[in-house]
């Protein structure tokens, strides 16, 4: 499909960095405030299917030159390792550890290894949301 | 994990390397990269011999599911480590013999190998678990390996067809099986086969007993190719010779005799002397109807596949009838004779026929036909291969001084002592026992006579042979040759094996007894066994030279009513029914089946809350309805009716969105930020997904008829009532205090979060959350594959 409004497409060049920044934001502060993985994938995808409406399939795929369906293995593949990797220590499997840290530049931080899981959730979030819209939108 | 269970899965470690050996060193057969492990294995098994001769028993045991009591016990004892010699010992000879067999430039020898090392491996875990669901998961990997084993060669049309009759005939006997396992859980609360013997007394006195003895030996008969479950094994004979040599023959048919075996000491206490007339009648039943219907095959290997389903009744009904020696006391060891037999003649069986199905693949190989109506006159051309199927056969026909003779003889005297037990009417009709056994030798005798003079004897008819016969390459003849010997060193010395190997194995299958020095003689005197021996040749030698004149009495039976034919009429009537069964109601229209799913979906949940009087109605515990819910609630049923209403479907796909938003806005009120979050971008997706999609509908709204929408109306009207009824009944009835509380606890410590929702979902629920995004990965590539598998086809029309 063509859509050559020109204040969409202005407005969505700025707005889309919003959305993505917004939605990292959410995938970090899942722990502790509303969001998370899942959530955050969406909001990405939503940012991205806000370029497919204000531009078309082609200058999309131009700007995020890479196959979804292999963020989808990637994100599976981090979900399972994170979760497997607990055996490695002789711990059940899917458990998490967390600790604080003190990093340069952000301060006290907790590391997560919950986030690592919901980064894979996140991808096959984002991953399956645009395989699918984008299969759909090649189908014509 | 301890060494042992490293050994017993070693095959199906081994077996992700096979793959590499295969690409990358292709040159080297890939059969010499798999043969080390069953030769190591076999040592390393050989290595418990003087320990569990001495009646040790070597258990190691590592948790698995401990909430299920589920253990994977390996457990090492008398009748476990003469299975495990068999499997790996037969298992070695039968690699060196598929290298020289299998041609390593035609055939696809990676997959061969794999599931010939997942069957190895399948097997030893058989035998050597204790727990009954450790050993029926492997149980069931026997079935599957054999059923790729069977179709290996599956561009061949019979090939497929007996792939899938064992498939469906052994997992049969393996679901019953499992139920026959869980009865005993039932009644014992464990899974493990010693902590059931000794809970033994409990069970023959429990009302499922007879249910679970039958469930039992349902798997075992059907695994072991027992009347009236035999008509798969000799369909199996489609997959290459190495397989039948070893599945067929050697190991995997004897999974139910080593079932069997294991068994009895739970199951032969029984009062009634269920199992005693079951196994044993079953097996002597197998044992003639086999051996009558080996005779009429013209096929090689069809006549040794018949064989094996007779001898596998001979050692059935030996264990029966050995069974009721626990009927007598520690001081009457007469039936133990039967016990001691049945091993015996299993160790036996596995050589004589293990030797003569590879000889067969021999003649197959170098003639190029298995018919023995076209072979003969072969023993001046392969006189090695003669000489092995001459004491093949001479060994199976029972004929001394080669080892056959001696555990024929054997089943004799058991067979004849079976009179002599005065109970369960035995000492009356159990006549039968030894008529039976005897009329079944002599058949046995001619069908081994068919097999080695039909092929060697006689004169050769170059003409009809597809290729020019000659004597086998040495590589070939190796296991044949080993495996014939042993038939001759256990003949001549059978004592070596009797206190080593087969006393502790039947100490294992009777357990309650003693066994005193086992010792195997050649020379009884003048006993009955003796002149049954000599009857047994004298008439077989008879029938065998008046071939011509009684075998039309096989004509007498007509194909359609054998088991076989009733298998081949039931199946294509079962899949014509399930077809149209099908075809009734699988309209694959989507709608359709909403509508099974939501009409189920309200029967089932309105009958329960019926007949539970489920519905409960308390106010106390519902919050006040305030101005925002009312004013909400009126949004979405404005946008529901819109939706119905609206002739346009842009305006339906707004007012969808609408009611999303009213809903994620619900959320909001009752504070649940994380949900009207997931709710408003959810919304925002799917309308602008609806909204791409829009291009692609038809531009007709279609009309359905009134019937339809009426239906439907009927069965959405009733789901909303029904989960209505279930919310309010729910919030009114609190049984258990709520579960939030304990997430409240522990959120912070130890999960290290402050956002509940989000520590549910990765911590404390982080499986179904992994399992969720699997399940939406297939959904997403499943929407795929359905495009582009739509777009390619409409690219080729």
């Amino acid at each position: 499909m063509r859509s050559g409004d020109l204040i969409l497409q202005t407005m969505s060049k700025v707005v889309f960095f919003i959305i993505i920044l917004f939605s990292i934001h959410l995938f970090f502060e899942g722990h502790y405030r509303p969001g998370g993985g899942f959530v955050g994938g969406l909001m990405t995808s939503g940012a991205i299917i806000l370029l497919l409406l204000a531009y078309d399939m082609e200058t999309v795929k131009k700007i995020l030159p890479f196959d979804f369906k292999w963020l989808i293995a990637v994100g599976l593949f981090i979900s399972v390792l994170t979760a497997g990797g607990s055996l490695l220590f002789d711990v059940p499997f899917f458990t998490h550890v967390h600790d604080y840290f003190n990093l340069p530049l952000l301060g006290k931080t907790s590391l997560h290894t919950a986030a690592l899981f919901d980064l894979g959730v996140f991808f096959v979030v984002v991953g399956v949301t645009l395989t699918i819209i984008q299969t759909i939108g090649e189908s014509e | 994990m301890s060494v042992l269970h490293i050994a017993i899965l070693s095959p199906f470690l081994y077996a992700i390397f096979v793959p590499f050996f295969y690409k990358r060193l292709r040159q080297v057969h890939t059969g010499w990269f798999v043969l080390p492990l069953p030769i190591i294995l076999f040592v390393y098994f050989l290595q418990f011999l003087p320990r569990v001769r001495e009646g040790d028993r070597i258990v190691q045991s590592f948790s698995w599911i401990p909430s299920l009591n589920v253990d994977f016990t390996a457990n090492i004892d008398g009748l476990g480590l003469l299975f495990a010699l068999l499997i790996t010992g037969i298992g070695s000879l039968v690699v060196l013999y598929s290298i020289y067999y299998l041609s390593k430039n035609k055939e696809k020898l990676n997959a061969f190998y794999v599931y010939l090392l997942l069957f190895l491996g399948a097997m030893l875990g058989v035998v050597l678990s204790d727990n009954l669901i450790v050993l029926y998961t492997f149980w069931e990997f026997t079935s599957f390996s054999s059923f790729f084993l069977i179709g290996y060669w599956h561009h061949r049309e019979k090939s497929r067809y007996g792939a899938q009759k064992s498939m469906l005939i052994t997992v049969f006997g393996g679901l019953s099986l499992l139920g026959g396992i869980i009865l005993l859980y039932t009644m014992t609360g464990t899974f493990s086969i010693q902590e059931m013997i000794v809970n033994t007394n409990t069970i023959v006195t429990d009302p499922l007993f007879l249910p679970a003895m039958i469930f039992i030996l349902l798997g075992a008969f059907s695994k072991s190719a027992q009347f009236p479950f035999y008509i798969w094994l000799p369909d199996a004979m489609e997959a290459p010779t190495p397989v039948s040599a070893y599945l067929h023959s050697a190991t995997m048919v004897k999974a139910g005799i080593y079932l069997v075996a294991r068994m009895t000491p739970i199951f032969a206490y029984d009062a009634n002397g269920y199992w005693i007339w079951l196994v044993g009648g079953v097996g002597i039943f197998t044992l003639f109807w086999g051996s009558f219907n080996a005779i009429k095959q013209t096929d090689l290997k069809g006549i040794l596949a018949y064989s094996t389903i007779s001898q596998l009744g001979l050692i059935m009904s030996l264990l029966g009838v050995g069974a009721g020696a626990v009927h007598f006391g520690n001081d009457n060891q007469l039936f133990i004779v039967a016990i001691i037999a049945a091993v015996f003649h299993l160790i036996n069986h596995a050589t004589f026929k293990g030797s003569l199905f590879m000889v067969a693949g021999i003649v197959d190989h170098e003639t190029g036909t298995r018919d023995i109506r076209r072979l003969g006159g072969l023993m001046t051309i392969m006189p090695v291969s003669f000489t092995i199927a001459l004491i093949g056969t001479f060994s199976m026909a029972g004929i001394p001084p080669l080892n056959g003779f001696l555990s024929k003889e054997m089943f004799f005297t058991a067979m004849i002592r079976v009179m002599q037990m005065d109970i369960f009417r035995l000492d009356s009709i159990g006549v039968l026992f030894p008529v039976i056994a005897w009329i079944a030798s002599v058949f046995t005798f001619v069908y081994s006579m068919i097999l080695v003079w039909k092929t060697f004897g006689g004169r050769l008819q170059t003409e009809k042979l597809p290729k020019r016969p000659h004597e086998a390459p040495f590589g070939m003849l190796i296991s044949p040759v080993i495996l014939a010997s042993l038939v001759v060193i256990f003949g001549f010395f059978p004592n070596i094996l009797s206190d080593r190997i087969i006393a502790p194995a039947v100490e294992t299958i009777m357990p309650m007894f003693t066994i005193d020095e086992i010792h195997i003689s050649h020379w009884h005197g003048f006993q009955p066994e003796l002149f049954m021996t000599l009857g047994v040749v004298g008439f077989g030698i008879l029938l065998y030279f008046t071939l011509a004149k009684w075998t039309k009495i096989y004509q007498v039976f007509p194909n359609k009513l054998t088991l076989n034919g009733l298998y081949d009429v039931l199946m294509p009537s079962l899949e014509t029914g399930s077809n149209m069964f099908i075809r009734t109601h699988m309209t694959g229209y989507i709608r359709t089946y909403l509508a099974y799913i939501f009409t189920f979906f309200i029967g089932i949940l309105g009958f329960t809350m019926w007949s539970k009087q489920a519905f409960q109605f308390d106010s106390t515990n519902l919050a006040d309805i305030g101005l925002y819910e009312v004013l909400l609630f009126l949004a979405v049923v404005i946008g529901t009716v819109t939706i119905l209403a609206s002739k346009s479907r842009l305006t339906s796909i707004i007012a969808l969105g609408a009611v999303g938003y009213s809903v994620s806005l619900f959320f909001i009120l009752f504070r649940a930020p994380d949900l009207a979050l997931t709710q408003l971008v959810i919304e925002t997706i799917s309308v602008a997904l609806f909204l791409l999609c829009f291009y692609f509908l038809p531009r007709n709204f279609h009309v359905e008829k009134t019937r339809f929408k009426l239906t439907n109306a009927l069965i959405s009207i009733g789901v909303g009532i029904i989960i209505t009824l279930i919310a309010i009944s729910s919030y009114s009835t609190k049984l258990f205090p709520s579960i939030s509380e304990y997430y409240v606890d522990h959120t912070y410590d130890p999960a290290g979060g402050e956002n509940m929702v989000n520590v549910i979902l990765v911590d404390f629920r982080g499986f179904d959350t992994l399992f969720e995004i699997s399940v939406l990965s297939i959904a997403g590539l499943g929407v795929y594959g359905l495009i582009k598998l739509r777009l390619a086809r409409r690219k080729e029309g």
